[in-house]
C-alpha cells in the first residue's frame, strides 16, 4: 500500500528511523529534499556506509516496489532498458510463414508488439501508475562506463524512453530515483547536476550505536560500546580500507555468536577478517597493534562511567 | 520560515550563489532556481537545515563542501558580513599567520568576496588589495622551489605530434563488453537480423553479426620531477600535453617529495597555457625523492579512483629512492594488485653499464612488466623511439635482475 511522502524534515528522518535507518540530520534533508523536488537524489561514499540501504527503506518505509539497476562495465540498453524476445519472434515468424499470411505491415506491426518486449528495470520504473511510483535505485553507477552514463541522461531529466519500434514511453509519475557511487572514478558533471548530491560519511559514535541498538537488538549495550569505539579507533588509523557500518554490524554479530559479552584480544584477532578485507591491514593489526587499541579503548570507556 | 522566499531571502541566496560561483563551484543560473525551490519547500525550522538544504543544491562534490562551508557561515551570519571579512583581510596583512585563513578553500573564497566588496561599497583601503596576495602563497613549511618552463618551438611541437602519433606501446587496446556491428564478427546480432529480415517480409533470415568492442584502456602516469630527474621533465610533460590531447582517460601525478594530480592542468588546449598551470601547481621541482612514500599516498588516494577499467601504469623514474626501501617495496607490490599492466621507464639507462643495484631499483623490479631504457634523453623523437620499439629482451625485467 503506497504511503504519502513525508511533510518535513523531521518526518523524514522519523519514517527513516521506523525502518531502522538512522539517518543524521544532513542526510534526512537531502532525503526529504528529493522526495519533494522529485530530483534523483545521488550518494556517494565509502563501501558499507548504507548507501543501498537507504533505497531499500525508502522503499519499504513508503510502501512502494524497489526496482534495482546493477551496473556493471559494458551494461546496455538491452540489458537496462527493454529486449525484445527474439526466439519468440522468430517462432512468429515461421509460424506465420506456415499460415501462409506473409503480409509485410501487419508481421511487423505483430513481431514488434508488447507481447514480445521483455522489460528491464528502467523500463519498468516508468511504467508505474501514478500514485505508486516506484523507488528506482541504480547502484553503483561508477561500475559502467561513460556511454551508459549518457544515456542515463535523457532518461533521468525527462523521465521517459524511446523504442523505436513502438515510440516513447513517458512515466505518469516519475520514479523516486537513488544513484549510488562507490567513487571508483568521477561521474560526469552533467548528470550529477541533475540530481541532488550527498556524501555518506561514517557516522559518529553515538549514531553508530545507535545504529547497532536499532539493527542488532540482540547485542548486548557495552559490547555494542567496545565495537564502536574500536571501529571508530581504526578509522582514525592509517588503514588501506576502513571498516564501514556494514562491517560493524556484521562484527556485531560474529560476536554475538560467540557468545562474547566483551571485547578481549584473543577473540578481536580471531574476528578481524569479519572487520577488515584487505590482508595488509589485518597483518598490521593482529596481535599487538589490536591490543593496544583496546586497551586505550576499555581506559577511555572506564574513564567515561567513572564520569 | 515562511513558506514561500520573501524577496529579500530570494535576492540573497542569489548573492550567494554569486559569491560561490566567485569562490569556484560551477554554479549556474540552473541552480539559483533550484535552491528557491529547495527553499520554498518549506519544513526549514533551523539554520542546519538551511545549510544542508543549499548544500544538496549546491555542491556537487565532495571537495566543494569546505569551500561552501566557509561561504555560507561567513555569508549568512551578519548582513554586515563583507565588511567584517574585510577586516579580516587586513588582519591578515599585519599577522600573516593566522590559523583561521590556512583553511583550505578561504583564500579563493576571500578573493571572491574582496572583489565585491572593492566595486559595490568603493572602499577607499584600496592600496592594500596588491600586497595580501603575497602573504598567503607561502604556506608551506617544505623549501619550494617553481619551475619555469621555456615556451615550446613550433619545430618541438610539430616533432611531439609526430612522435606521439608513431607511438604504438601504449596503443594496447583491451576488449570491452560492448558490441559493434561486423559483417564477420563472430556473434549473430539478432535484433538487426530480425529488423533485416522483417524487411523482405520474413522469407528469409539473413543473419547480421556483431563483434567485441575494443577500446584503449585509461593511462595513469607517476612522473618522478625530483632534482636527479630534473633535465628531462619539460620535454616529458610536453609529451604528456601532447598524449593527453590525443587520447582520452589519462590521469597524470608528478612525485617529488609530494604527490600532485595535474591532470587538469595539463588539459589545456595550448601547451604553453598548460605548463604555466602545472608548474603553479606543483610545488617540488627538483627536490629530494620520496618513491615509497609518493606511491603510498598515490595508493591510499587515488588508486581506487584512477586505477579502474583495467588501467596501465607508465612510471618514470630514476627508482633512486632515499627512504626505506621495505616500504617502496610493499607500495609496489599494492600497485601491483591494482594495475592491469606496469611500464616503467628509466633515465638512468642513458649510462652505459648500468646495473640494477641500487636498493631501490631491485625492489621495484620484480612489480613491473615492462622495464624501458631512456638512452638519450635529447629529443622528444628519441623517448617516443624507446616507448614505442617492440618489446625486446632488454625489456624484460628478470634480465636485469639477473645481471645485477
Amino acid at each position: 500500500m503506497p504511503k504519502p511522502l513525508p511533510a518535513s524534515i523531521d518526518a523524514t528522518a522519523a519514517l527513516l528511523s521506523t525502518e531502522n535507518y538512522i539517518a543524521d540530520r544532513a542526510l534526512s534533508t537531502v532525503v526529504f529534499l528529493a522526495l519533494k523536488m522529485g530530483r534523483p537524489l545521488f550518494l556517494e561514499g565509502e563501501a558499507g556506509v548504507g548507501k543501498t540501504e537507504i533505497a531499500k527503506v525508502l522503499a519499504q518505509a513508503l510502501g512502494r516496489r524497489l526496482i534495482r539497476l546493477q551496473c556493471y562495465e559494458g551494461l546496455d540498453v538491452n540489458a537496462a532498458v527493454y529486449e525484445w524476445n527474439y526466439s519468440a519472434q522468430m517462432i512468429e515468424i515461421r509460424l506465420a510463414e506456415a499460415a501462409g499470411e506473409l503480409d509485410r505491415d501487419r508481421l511487423g506491426h505483430d513481431i514488434f508488439s508488447e507481447r514480445f518486449l521483455t522489460k528491464r528495470p528502467l523500463l519498468q520504473a516508468l511504467e508505474a501508475p501514478k500514485g505508486a511510483a516506484p523507488v528506482l535505485l541504480i547502484d553503483e553507477l561508477d561500475r559502467t562506463d561513460e556511454a551508459f552514463e549518457a544515456f542515463l541522461l535523457e532518461v533521468l531529466s525527462d523521465f521517459q524512453v524511446t523504442i523505436p519500434e513502438l515510440g516513447t514511453i513517458a512515466a505518469e509519475e516519475p520514479p523516486i530515483v537513488v544513484i549510488t557511487s562507490n567513487r571508483t572514478r568521477e561521474v560526469h558533471d552533467a548528470l550529477k547536476r541533475r540530481c541532488l548530491y550527498h556524501w555518506v560519511g561514517y557516522p559518529d559514535a553515538e549514531r553508530e550505536i545507535a545504529i547497532i541498538k536499532a539493527r542488532r537488538p540482540e547485542a548486548p549495550a557495552a559490547l555494542a560500546r567496545e565495537v564502536v569505539s574500536f571501529v571508530q579507533a581504526l578509522r582514525k588509523g592509517e588503514l588501506y580500507k576502513a571498516p564501514g557500518v556494514a562491517e560493524t554490524l556484521d562484527w556485531v554479530s560474529a560476536l554475538h555468536e560467540l557468545d562474547a559479552i566483551s571485547l578481549d584480544p584473543q577473540t578481536v584477532n580471531d574476528t578481524l577478517g569479519v572487520l577488515l578485507k584487505y590482508q595488509d591491514d589485518i597483518v598490521r593489526l593482529e596481535g599487538s597493534e589490536a591490543k593496544r587499541i583496546l586497551d586505550q579503548i576499555k581506559a577511555e570507556i572506564g574513564a567515561m562511567s567513572r564520569v | 520560515m515562511t513558506q514561500s522566499p520573501s524577496g529579500k531571502l530570494a535576492l540573497n541566496i542569489m548573492h550567494f550563489a554569486r559569491v560561490l560561483r566567485e569562490a569556484g563551484l560551477p554554479v549556474g543560473p540552473g541552480h539559483v532556481i533550484d535552491a528557491l525551490d529547495a527553499a520554498q519547500a518549506g519544513a526549514l525550522r533551523s539554520r542546519e537545515d538551511f545549510y544542508w538544504t543549499l548544500h544538496a543544491v549546491f555542491v556537487k562534490r565532495r571537495e566543494q563542501t569546505e569551500v561552501f562551508d566557509q561561504a555560507f557561515h561567513v555569508f549568512w551570519k551578519k548582513p554586515k558580513m563583507l565588511e567584517q571579512l574585510m577586516q579580516l583581510m587586513f588582519q591578515q596583512i599585519t599577522r600573516p599567520a593566522d590559523e583561521k585563513a590556512k583553511k583550505a578553500g578561504f583564500r579563493r573564497l576571500a578573493e571572491a568576496m574582496f572583489e565585491k566588496v572593492e566595486t559595490q561599497s568603493r572602499r577607499e583601503e584600496k592600496p592594500g588589495a596588491l600586497d595580501f596576495d603575497a602573504t598567503f602563497s607561502h604556506s608551506a613549511m617544505e623549501v619550494l622551489r617553481k619551475k619555469d618552463f621555456e615556451q615550446m618551438t613550433v619545430t618541438e611541437q610539430a616533432q611531439a605530434r609526430q612522435a606521439i602519433a608513431r607511438l604504438r606501446v601504449h596503443r594496447l587496446e583491451i576488449r570491452t563488453r560492448r558490441f559493434r556491428p561486423y559483417h564477420s564478427g563472430e556473434r549473430v546480432d539478432l535484433r538487426r537480423t530480425l529488423k533485416g529480415s522483417l524487411r523482405a517480409g520474413g522469407h528469409l533470415i539473413d543473419l547480421a553479426r556483431r563483434e567485441r568492442q575494443w577500446r584503449e584502456p585509461p593511462l595513469v602516469v607517476l612522473c618522478d620531477i625530483s632534482g636527479s630527474c630534473s633535465n628531462y621533465s619539460r620535454m616529458f610533460l610536453h609529451f604528456l600535453h601532447g598524449l593527453m590531447n590525443d587520447r582520452e582517460r589519462v590521469s597524470v601525478f608528478l612525485f617529488g617529495t609530494r604527490l600532485t594530480n595535474i591532470s587538469r592542468e595539463l588539459k589545456r588546449r595550448d601547451v604553453d597555457e598548460a605548463m604555466a598551470k602545472v608548474s603553479s601547481a606543483v610545488q617540488d621541482w627538483s627536490g629530494g625523492t620520496r618513491i615509497g612514500s609518493a606511491l603510498k599516498e598515490f595508493n591510499y588516494k587515488w588508486a581506487r579512483r584512477v586505477l579502474t577499467q583495467g588501467a596501465h601504469v607508465l612510471l618514470m623514474t630514476d627508482g633512486l629512492d632515499r627512504e626505506d626501501v621495505s616500504l617502496l617495496e610493499s607500495e609496489m607490490a599494492r600497485l601491483r594488485r591494482s594495475a592491469r599492466r606496469i611500464v616503467w621507464l628509466n633515465p638512468l639507462l642513458r649510462y652505459q653499464g648500468f646495473e640494477a643495484r641500487a636498493a631501490g631499483i631491485r625492489a621495484m623490479m620484480p612489480y613491473i612488466d615492462e622495464f624501458r631504457p631512456v638512452h638519450s634523453l635529447e629529443s622528444l623523437a628519441d623517448l617516443a623511439a624507446a616507448l614505442a620499439s617492440p618489446k625486446r629482451a632488454e625489456h624484460d625485467p628478470k634480465q636485469w635482475l639477473k645481471a645485477g
